[in-house]
């Protein structure tokens, strides 16, 4: 083929790779996807001591990740920290009983919050499942090395 | 000792002289409507001089760099046991710093040295003369196709170098070293944020491009016109741009970590 | 419409410290074949490009057509020169085009011609100059004297009133000068187009010349019809129109007597 074709060609080609580049990034690298197809329904739970959990930290049933942490306040009355998290609309926890625990990744890893679901409760069936501005009432604070082992002291001095 | 310091003062206003006159350069090259379906050829044809052919430089220094972070990086993460954030490691310090740092370095070497060294030939060759003498504008037609041609480039080739690294990195920890594939990519999702991360280095990427695109031009255009000139061009191109390119890094970075 | 298309007025221009014109008084008639000659050195390439605008003058006035061209703004200076045409000495072709596209790069860049005119107008050129078969080479492929007529038809392509040549017979073969010197006369008659030659070829520029300036050490010397200064009795107008060796401008550059520096062990 001639040599001008070749050229731009050769140009789109390379136009294409960086697009492609810049796709892989925003889809494989920064985890984008997940961000922009999910379509959820905000929760909140109060915590005494949410430790190192940070926005964007993962939200987990059983495990695997269903949401996002989306905004961690402080709350002006009783002092507690209220964590909104964001719920893939598809999954469904049942309202009454569930409860909300801040766990650690491994021994050295970042904070995570596991939802442990309650009972299916034929009661309420009017409101089975959370639902946009439920609050979590059952919540379990993050545990914290320094207490721990200010317990462990403690017991060994008895 | 007196004529030191006055040499020293001659040095000092010739450099800022030379600033200055690049500054006008640029001003003189920039401050045009842009026709671009006429000039549109001749960026397609620099686009393929400058991108295309740096592609092999690019994609393999990528490579190497890659595995090489991979490799450091998982050495020294083991001993911590966490050997699983290997992917964080790799994607941050690639995205944010090394892709577009050593892809602008490449470019400065490789397209920065080859454009002085083309613009400093058509310089001793009279070309210009004679493209100024047709009433025809060499800073509109040779110098600006060349400038929008870098500035698409470059953001391009350190996409590419990013993405090469990464999977780079990827083959030798996965593959070779072990680390699990499923963590190796969801923690690399969960810690890299589009706009801290990637969008920073694409804007860097952009401006390390202008730079040193700015600094090959002038180089070329204001060389001694012979063979001397044109290699003491050249070389000045590639010291300078990398040096630039180096002390933009630091200004950026330093903006981008105070939150912007 | 002025007589003479170009006049300059005691032009002064220095060059790193170096004088090289002092008082430069020419007048380029319109339609006529003027000469500016002199030794290596004394400024004649720098004298086109002051005329051009390349340069700009110390002090003294160039005048264009009437208007002087180191006061016209860019774009009137654009316009001025689409109606000159400067042949560098080297051809300065475009080396990444074509013998065709370099013909054609004035046209397409100044006119809105379609591509089967200019195809038309650039054969046209190409012939003039002897070329027309060449349009498909690179500048890489041609010799020396092929080059320089591209580099012609080139200058020519947008008909220009003036025309000036930078040593166009400077190492050249006798068979291409002589080519050469039947083009620039032929396109002066036939296109009546002002022509200035610099060059130190005695033999060839008087022969098509109408009138030739000499110029050394930043001055006019002497000027007149080729014929009257090849008849001056001046000792420096000799030594440059009959090439002798030595004379007014000195063989040996300074330096110090010949035995003492011998014997200086």
């Amino acid at each position: 083929m001639n040599k001008q074709r070749y050229v731009d060609i050769s140009v789109g080609l390379f136009m294409l790779l960086g697009l492609l580049a810049l796709l892989v990034m925003v889809m494989k690298v920064s985890g984008m996807a997940d961000l922009i197809s999910i379509k959820g329904y905000q929760v909140s739970a109060d915590f005494t001591d949410i430790g190192g959990l940070k926005v964007r930290a993962p939200v987990t049933v059983a495990g695997v990740k269903i949401g996002e942490v989306t905004r961690i306040e402080l709350q002006p009355g009783a002092l507690n920290a209220k964590v909104t998290m964001k719920l893939r609309n598809d999954k469904r926890i049942p309202y009454e009983d569930s409860s909300a625990r801040i766990l650690t990744e491994g021994l050295l890893g970042s904070n995570y919050i596991s939802i442990v679901p309650g009972f299916e409760d034929e009661e309420s069936k009017d409101h089975p499942y959370l639902r946009s501005g439920d609050v979590i009432a059952k919540t379990q604070e993050a545990i914290i090395l320094e207490n721990l082992i200010g317990q462990l002291l403690f017991n060994i001095k008895k | 000792m007196l004529e030191l310091i006055s040499r020293l003062g001659q040095r000092g206003l010739d450099g800022a002289q030379s600033i200055g006159s690049s500054g006008l350069f640029l001003l003189r090259v920039l401050a045009r409507r842009p026709d671009l379906p006429r000039l549109w050829p001749a960026i397609r044809a620099q686009l393929y001089f400058i991108g295309v052919l740096s592609c092999l430089i690019i994609v393999v220094s990528g490579l190497f760099i890659g595995m090489v972070v991979g490799l450091q990086g998982y050495n020294t993460l083991e001993k911590f046991g966490a050997g699983s954030q290997l992917g964080q490691l790799l994607a941050l310090s690639i995205a944010r710093e090394l892709g577009p740092v050593i892809s602008a370095l490449l470019f400065a070497g490789r397209a920065g040295s080859a454009l002085t060294a083309e613009i400093g030939l058509m310089k001793a060759t009279e070309q210009l003369a004679s493209m100024d003498m047709m009433g025809i504008d060499p800073l509109g037609r040779i110098i600006y196709p060349r400038f929008l041609a870098g500035l698409i480039a470059l953001p391009v080739l350190s996409l590419i170098f990013t993405v090469v690294a990464i999977y780079g990195g990827y083959f030798i920890g996965v593959q070779w070293l072990g680390v699990d594939s499923g963590s190796f990519w969801s923690n690399m999702q969960a810690a890299v944020n589009f706009r801290l991360d990637v969008a920073s280095g694409i804007i860097k990427s952009v401006v390390f491009a202008f730079v040193a695109i700015w600094i090959a031009m002038f180089q070329g255009f204001t060389c001694i016109p012979t063979a001397q000139g044109i290699s003491q061009a050249t070389t000045r191109t590639v010291v300078y741009s990398s040096l630039a390119v180096l002390g933009f890094d630091f200004l950026l970075t330093a903006m981008m970590i105070g939150g912007w | 419409m002025p007589s003479n298309l170009v006049e300059i007025t005691d032009l002064r221009f220095s060059h790193d410290k170096r004088v090289i014109f002092n008082g430069v008084n020419i007048a380029v008639q319109r339609g006529k074949i003027t000469a500016i000659m002199g030794p290596s050195g004394s400024g004649k390439t720098t004298l086109l490009r002051l005329i051009g605008a390349l340069l700009t003058p110390d002090s003294g006035e160039i005048l264009v057509n009437g208007s002087n061209i180191h006061q016209l703004s860019r774009s009137a200076l654009y316009q001025a020169r689409r109606k000159m045409g400067l042949l560098f000495q080297s051809g300065a072709l475009f080396t990444h085009l074509s013998v065709f596209d370099n013909v054609a790069f004035p046209l397409r860049e100044h006119t809105r011609l379609n591509e089967a005119m200019l195809r038309d107008i650039v054969l046209m050129k190409l012939e003039a100059v002897g070329l027309r078969g060449a349009a498909s080479l690179m500048p890489s492929e041609l010799s020396g004297g092929m080059a320089r007529r591209v580099a012609l038809a080139r200058t020519i392509v947008l008909d220009p009133e003036l025309m000036m040549y930078d040593e166009p017979f400077t190492g050249q073969d006798p068979i291409s000068m002589g080519v050469l010197v039947r083009l620039i006369k032929r396109l002066n008659e036939l296109l009546q187009t002002t022509t200035i030659i610099v060059s130190h070829d005695v033999n060839e520029t008087c022969s098509i010349a109408d009138y030739v300036y000499l110029i050394a050490a930043g001055r006019v010397i002497g000027e007149g019809e080729p014929q009257a200064l090849q008849q001056s009795t001046d000792p420096l107008i000799r030594q440059f129109i009959y090439g002798e060796a030595d004379g007014v401008v000195p063989f040996h550059y300074p330096a110090r007597p010949y035995a003492e520096e011998l014997l200086d062990a």
